[in-house]
């Protein structure tokens, strides 16, 4: 066999290893109870889910809770099937967090509570014109 | 009154450029198939008016921003009255059609630098230049044909825009000010950024043109020469404009590092190293024909790969996944034509053209340069392939979403280690193998020579490293690998440097460039594998007993004027600070706002070390009265001190924007930023009222430390009141001892129309507030109310980044390294070029 050959046949097995690994490492958008199932499965992986803040009738964002030293807090967030969760996050509360329109929080479950690494805040007025004022 | 002129006059240029730019192209394409010089001279003409008018809708423009003609929809939406003229320009290219226009801008000049530099390739080349040119204008074009909207126009009103009930009202009404520049922007980078990075973006279609003109008129091999510099020149600026950006992201945003693996970054990241790829083949094909296939191919590619970063982030389909892709302006569908036009047009060329090409069947030995630029190419193009795989991921969910298959992958949710799995072992590849290839670059060997030659470059290296795994105490064998083909790389490459330098310094270019490449390779590993937490926070209240240690807090609560420990350090948190052109950074709350948003005015007396600074009532001046400072002191205990000024920035339209501070020494950054503080925009909360009876004299507490009533004395003026004759008011002066210095407060009680009035002081270090709740006669005492509040906080992460300046310098020699072998290859054209050997 040909040397270029050989490098043909590794660069091409490179290739379908680098698609089968992005594939096996890609996360996935799912819903709280998708999430659920996965963690008692043993599934460890970290997962993106969608939704929004918990709002009551007049539209105030509830169950924000910060840990007495401002470092963490909890939230309750509604899916996109309006599973309602408790998630964690290992930092304090982002600025403009309850003005946002969608949340995505990237993370898994432990036990109970999804533990969020990150959360991706979609705010209505970010980059878009609103009204203009006067 | 709303300038209809200027922007319907912006209109005619952009029609004007449009037609102009068709006429030539035709004219040029003409010329290459009739071999006529009218036609030549018919293009050349064409495109000089279409280069005029594209500066006009330039000029145009810039003066709706420049002249605040809030009425246009582009003025409104990314200028603001305050701005000034440098941030104005960065305006220019916030948005898409802007930065559009910048693209063509660089597209043209290019343009008549190819016109004067070529005659034998002028009319092939510049019939794809414009071409290009063409499709581009067409999406600032923003006419709408049978409901189909072609481009959007940057000169659009406001009203056309925003529905707005005021229009309805006065369609001649115009806003008083814009929505200002997107604070993230407001950034010196920001205005060099841009512009550098779509030079580059511009340039990489120099060889494309070349390329394609080969393939067109049968030139297959006689191209490389006259693109080979042109692509250097791509690659130095395009890199040059990805690494500004990276430093802008490092400065600017928060998260950390330089760079994030964000699609909008890989984008263009990924047509920088197909690039890369292309010159090395380009180099090689003189003595291999294969190389010249896949050096045909991967020029073409490259530009593909430009268009579809293109596409990629400005037709929203990135969507969540980026933090800084562009609005969608609906022109994707224009976008993906253009993408789906080159790349058949290219695919048909090559199609066509592809049995005539020179190839050759002949094995590559393994000791020919050729085999090792082979090598090099393979993994750069694999480092490319690996990084757009991923990045494509919203685009598969789309395409899956049209044949009706919900498709729910999203990208890996760490991206840093799932990026880094892979790149770091290609790194390895590059750096042996730009070690190794150096070698026999200069020098046909057989493996004998070889052996001799590498020895001495192996063992420095592996000295060298192992004295740095020592040292620097790495561990970690991915790590160690790397390090020590980096140290391989940049001794061989060194080696071969004092070798050239005797001989002929115009050749260095290759080898400088490698060593920058592996220094920059050191400065990544060392300042993103070995980056530390220095505000890592264990002793915080865990949530649960559920998850223990796995979950880190990263960051740290520091309380006004309470030291706290951190690592080596003692850290202070001094309050929040204006930063004044002429005095510095300035307490925020001895300032206060005047008519001018970019004049402040002292309240108070304000001292420094050196002694007073300004007079109450002074007015000082501050560049943007959005962003605000927070001092935060470093001691390391031996004397060895410095102050960090991370910062605030409150924007109506983008929230609350948090910067970094960073501190520069030769090994490491220290990098701070805050992560939150108080709402400003929430009343203070001040608690109960405590009262002293206390004579002149006396010692009390205030908030816990120590206050003595200096003093009380009559004054003439109070600020707001006017005080009649029969009037009365005092002021008592206390002293409080605070931890790092002594501060007055002056509370004062008056009596007018006999009503007593108070007006409380504050000492917002201390938290506490002072008023004078009465006075007894008799007795000369005074009897102070004091409340106290919670005292000012912020809460933030300091990282510390090893090495980090071996990175910045090592892109430096790597741009410097390309600047030679530019030189180098342009002068080679130039002779053959002047010889008629054009062809």
């Amino acid at each position: 066999m040909k040397k270029s050959h050989i490098i043909g046949i590794v660069v091409i097995a490179m290739a379908i290893g680098i698609i089968l690994t992005t594939a096996g490492d890609a996360s996935s958008y799912v819903t709280f109870e998708e999430a659920k199932r996965r963690e008692s499965d043993g599934d460890r992986s970290k997962i993106h889910v969608v939704g929004k803040l918990k709002k009551n009738e007049t539209d105030q964002v509830m169950g924000i809770v910060p840990m007495d030293d401002q470092l963490s807090f909890t939230f309750v967030m509604l899916d996109e099937n309006e599973a309602e969760q408790k998630v964690f996050h290992p930092n304090p509360i982002p600025q403009d967090f309850d003005r946002s329109e969608q949340v995505v929080v990237v993370g898994s479950y432990r036990k109970d509570i999804f533990v969020a690494d990150k959360i991706l805040l979609k705010c209505p007025s970010k980059y878009q014109e609103e009204e203009i004022k006067i | 009154m709303v300038h209809y002129l200027i922007g319907n006059l912006g209109h005619l240029m952009i029609i004007l450029s449009l037609v102009t730019a068709l006429v030539s192209c035709i004219a040029y394409f003409k010329a290459v198939q009739s071999n006529d010089r009218t036609w030549e001279r018919y293009a050349d003409w064409s495109y000089y008016g279409h280069v005029l008018s594209l500066i006009g809708v330039l000029t145009v423009l810039f003066l709706i921003i420049n002249k605040h003609y809030f009425e246009y929809h582009y003025a409104w939406n990314y200028s603001s009255k305050y701005l000034p003229i440098y941030y104005q320009i960065s305006s220019f290219w916030n948005g898409q059609e802007g930065s559009f226009l910048l693209w063509m801008f660089w597209n043209a000049m290019l343009g008549l630098v190819l016109i004067k530099t070529n005659k034998f390739w002028k009319p092939s080349v510049m019939a794809v230049m414009t071409f290009t040119q063409f499709c581009l204008t067409t999406l600032i074009l923003g006419v709408v044909i049978f409901e189909l909207k072609i481009g959007s126009s940057p000169f659009l009103l406001l009203r056309d825009v925003v529905q707005d009930a005021i229009f309805v009202v006065n369609p001649e009404f115009i806003p008083e000010d814009g929505n200002g520049l997107n604070p993230l922007l407001q950034n010196y980078w920001m205005v060099i950024h841009p512009p550098t990075l779509f030079l580059g973006f511009a340039s990489t279609v120099v060889p494309f043109a070349y390329a394609i003109a080969g393939l067109w008129i049968g030139k297959y091999k006689e191209w490389i020469r006259p693109a080979l510099p042109w692509a250097q020149f791509a690659a130095m600026i395009l890199g040059i404009g990805i690494l500004m950006g990276a430093y802008w992201a490092y400065e600017t945003l928060n998260f950390g590092g330089y760079w994030n693996w964000d699609p909008v970054e890989n984008a263009i990241y990924i047509p920088w190293l197909t690039l890369i790829a292309a010159i090395h083949t380009m180099i090689a094909y003189k003595k291999n024909e294969n190389a010249l296939k896949a050096a045909l191919i991967l020029v073409l590619v490259t530009y593909l790969l430009i268009l579809y970063s293109t596409f990629l982030t400005r037709s929203g389909v990135l969507g969540e996944t980026s933090v800084h892709s562009f609005t969608d302006l609906g022109l994707s569908g224009q976008l993906l034509l253009f993408l789906v036009l080159f790349l058949v047009g290219c695919v048909l060329l090559l199609v066509r053209v592809w049995k005539k090409i020179p190839s050759t069947d002949k094995e590559m030995s393994a000791y020919s340069r050729e085999f090792w630029i082979f090598m090099g190419a393979t993994v750069l193009c694999l480092m490319a392939f690996q990084i757009i795989i991923p990045t494509s991921i919203p685009v598969y969910n789309e395409v899956l979403g049209l044949f009706g298959i919900a498709s729910n992958l999203a990208p890996p949710a760490d991206p840093i280690q799932f990026y880094s799995k892979f790149q770091l072992w290609f790194a390895v590849g590059i750096a042996l193998l730009s070690g190794t290839g150096q070698f026999f670059w200069w020098k046909r060997m057989n493996f004998q020579d070889f052996k001799i030659e590498i020895q001495k470059p192996l063992m420095i290296s592996l000295l060298i490293s192992a004295l740095i795994f020592v040292l620097a105490e790495v561990r970690e064998v991915p790590y160690m690998i790397l390090l020590t083909a980096s140290i391989y790389s940049i001794t061989a490459n060194f080696a071969i440097l004092l070798r050239l330098k005797r001989t002929n310094a115009k050749l260095s270019g290759g080898s400088i460039a490698h060593i920058g490449v592996g220094l920059m390779l050191i400065g990544i590993l060392f300042s993103s594998g070995y980056s530390k937490i220095l505000s890592k926070n264990n002793t915080g209240l865990l949530y649960s007993n559920e998850f223990p240690d796995e979950i880190n807090m990263n960051n740290l609560l520091l309380f006004l004027n309470e030291p706290r420990e951190m690592g080596d350090y003692s850290l202070v948190y001094k309050g929040m600070r204006k930063k004044t052109t002429d005095l510095g950074y300035i307490d925020a709350n001895l300032l206060t706002e005047t008519d001018n948003p970019l004049i402040l005015e002292a309240t108070d007396d304000i001292y420094v070390a050196s002694g007073l600074r300004a007079s109450k009532g002074d007015q000082v001046r501050i560049t943007n009265n959005e962003n605000s400072y927070f001092e935060v002191l470093y001691d390391k205990g031996n004397g060895d001190h410095f102050a960090l000024y991370p910062r605030v920035q409150l924007n109506d339209q983008m929230g609350t924007v948090y910067s970094p501070d960073i501190s520069r020494t030769l090994t490491a950054d220290m990098y701070t930023h805050v992560r939150t503080f108080p709402d400003p925009a929430q009343e203070t909360d001040w608690g109960e009222v405590q009262e002293y009876q206390v004579v002149v004299g006396d010692d009390f507490f205030i908030n816990d430390y120590v206050a003595t009533f200096k003093k009380m004395e009559r004054v003439e003026q109070v600020e707001g009141v006017t005080l009649m004759k029969n009037d009365i008011a005092v002021k008592a002066v206390i002293e409080i001892q605070g931890e790092f210095q002594n501060y007055l407060a002056a509370p004062i009680y008056l009596i007018k129309d006999q009503m007593a009035g108070k007006i409380p002081a504050t000492v917002y270090d201390l938290a506490a507030r002072i008023t004078v709740e009465s006075i007894d006669p008799e007795t000369d005492s005074f009897t102070f109310g004091v409340q106290r509040t919670q005292k000012d906080w912020i809460i933030m992460e300091a990282v510390e980044k090893p090495f980090i300046n071996l990175l910045w310098i090592g892109a430096l020699l790597l741009c410097f390294g390309f600047f030679i072998a530019i030189l180098r290859r342009y002068e080679e054209f130039m002779i053959f070029r002047n010889k008629g050997l054009e062809s």
